[in-house]
């Protein structure tokens, strides 16, 4: 395969391969929270959210990194807030701030004038990756590894029964936004890879995919990683063969994945069980 | 006398409104108690309120003189079956297995023996045949009884149970009232938030009666009584129904 012989022979390729594949894994870890904790929606917030702190870090001319982390975990607190002090609906509160970091971000970043990197921030370009992306990325991927092997417990107990776990003294606020900071630290992790818009399809798509497969919540989360790792270097692929932006391509690649596992999936899949219901028909 | 268990001048509002007023009780260790009242009365605020679970506009809870945070760790809580994620992807041992958490603490993992233990209290409720089941393809009573051995797991002082009846089979509520009964034998402090008038002289030997404020607290055959009854239900056509009922 020309593809496997390019990957030896360019060191932006091996570089967008070793990014995506971090990627893909640690989305497929965070998501694997973030869809039982019902937070899918905080996903695709905070995703949006970093993109003001991207634009005032390219006008300071720090590392975007820092600025993303900073509006993230604002967004989250705000939204927090928003929700403890008022009777608003948590999706309601979520579509408030997210739109308006949003909309403050795309002002930003047309002020600074750097059109061309609204494009790449907004749907990814794995293949323009810096070293320093690439090690970020591998460093980020590595704190959230290993936060949530060291707290898996609690994670678990906390996503389950948070009643329980509050009743035992684990600090259950603290826990959820600790997930916002993982989060937030993922998604800016992403943003070369996937782009902001569809950081939400590597966080929710890959996860869900895995639900419907297993019954543990360790597996789950093993089985999340490697569809999102999977849908990026599938997309890594296309996106290099076509020539076509690498976010996009890596979202229906991992859409396709999450149909199979909805039509085919062992115990819940749609097809097995029409084809169930037929049987009984028959007989 | 027992130690006791005291609540003192514990308050809950929520956006304003008062839901928990002015609620005092001391109750003695030891027992089967049950909170009673009719529904909007505030039976689980007032458990949450206890456990310190949801904000208070002031109150004070000891356990035998110990503040709630020394104790934290021993008391089990049994939530309303509404209240969890069926769909979870865990199956029924390591639901019973998140009972050993609290004595674990940060960072260790349950071990050999734990698991042990955990399968151990699970045939207490008898439900190890479906150890290996995701637990949302348990009927109700059997959920019911799988959070049961999760609180037998977690070798707790106090049980704080939420509903633990409703919407159960005959047989799961036999099973999971003779548990309480045993855990009230070997000491322990088993709270039941309830609202079937049916059973209550058959499964408890101390009431606090509620509807916002308290109504009334003390031995069942003082508190479980028409007019006292009346002013917490309004309805005295309910209290001549049910009343006496055995099971």
């Amino acid at each position: 395969m020309a593809f496997l012989q390019d990957i030896f022979v360019y060191e932006f390729l091996q570089k967008a391969l070793i990014t995506s594949v971090m990627v893909g894994i640690i989305c497929g870890v965070i998501g694997s929270f973030i869809i039982l904790r019902g937070m899918a929606l905080m996903g695709d917030a905070i995703s949006h959210a970093v993109l003001p702190g991207v634009a005032i870090s390219y006008m300071l001319g720090i590392n975007y990194f820092y600025g993303a982390v900073v509006t993230g975990v604002l967004t989250a607190v705000g939204i927090g807030f928003i929700n403890q002090h008022s009777r608003i609906k948590s999706d309601a509160s979520i579509g408030i701030m997210f739109s308006a970091a949003f909309a403050l971000g795309i002002i930003l970043i047309t002020m600074a004038r750097s059109a061309t990197d609204l494009t790449q921030i907004l749907f990814g370009n794995v293949l323009s990756v810096r070293t320093s992306d690439m090690w970020l990325t591998i460093i980020v991927g590595c704190i959230v590894i290993v936060v949530v092997v060291l707290f898996f417990k609690e994670l678990l107990v906390s996503s389950f029964d948070e009643t329980m776990a509050a009743v035992y003294g684990l600090k259950t606020r603290f826990i959820h936004y600790g997930i916002m900071v993982l989060l937030t630290l993922v998604t800016v992790a992403s943003l070369q890879t996937v782009g902001v818009i569809l950081v939400v399809s590597l966080l929710v798509t890959p996860a869900s995919t895995a639900y419907l497969l297993t019954n543990r919540l360790s597996m789950m989360v093993v089985l999340s990683s490697f569809f999102g790792a999977l849908s990026a270097v599938i997309g890594l692929y296309f996106s290099f063969i076509y020539n076509l932006p690498s976010g996009p391509v890596i979202a229906l690649v991992a859409t396709v994945l999450f149909i199979l596992a909805f039509a085919f999936s062992p115990k819940q899949g749609v097809f097995w069980r029409m084809l169930k219901n037929n049987k009984r028909r028959t007989t | 006398m027992r130690p006791t268990i005291d609540v003192e001048n514990l308050n809950v509002s929520y956006y304003g409104k008062k839901v928990i007023k002015n609620v005092n009780f001391s109750l003695e260790t030891g027992k089967l108690i049950g909170i009673l009242g009719p529904n909007g009365a505030g039976k689980s605020t007032l458990m949450k309120a206890v456990l310190d679970l949801i904000p208070r506009d002031s109150g004070k809870m000891t356990f035998e003189s110990q503040p709630l945070d020394a104790v934290r760790k021993r008391i089990a809580y049994v939530p309303q079956r509404s209240n969890i994620d069926w769909n979870f992807p865990i199956i029924v041992k390591d639901t019973v297995l998140l009972g050993t958490y609290p004595k674990l603490g940060l960072l260790r993992r349950p071990k050999e023996e734990d698991r042990e233990w955990a399968m151990t209290c699970l045939a207490k409720v008898g439900m190890e045949k479906f150890a290996h089941h995701q637990i949302g393809e348990l009927s109700g009573g059997q959920q019911q009884r799988v959070f049961l051995a999760r609180a037998l797991a977690q070798k707790a002082t106090y049980f704080f149970l939420d509903e633990p009846f409703v919407g159960i089979d005959v047989s799961s509520e036999k099973v999971i009232i003779n548990i309480l009964r045993s855990l009230r034998n070997e000491g322990k402090t088993v709270f039941v938030v309830h609202h079937d008038l049916m059973k209550v002289e058959n499964y408890f030997e101390e009431l606090i009666l509620i509807n916002k404020e308290l109504i009334g607290v003390g031995p069942v055959n003082q508190i479980f009584q028409p007019e006292i009854m009346q002013r917490a239900f309004q309805t005295p056509f309910l209290m001549t129904e049910n009343f006496g009922g055995q099971v």
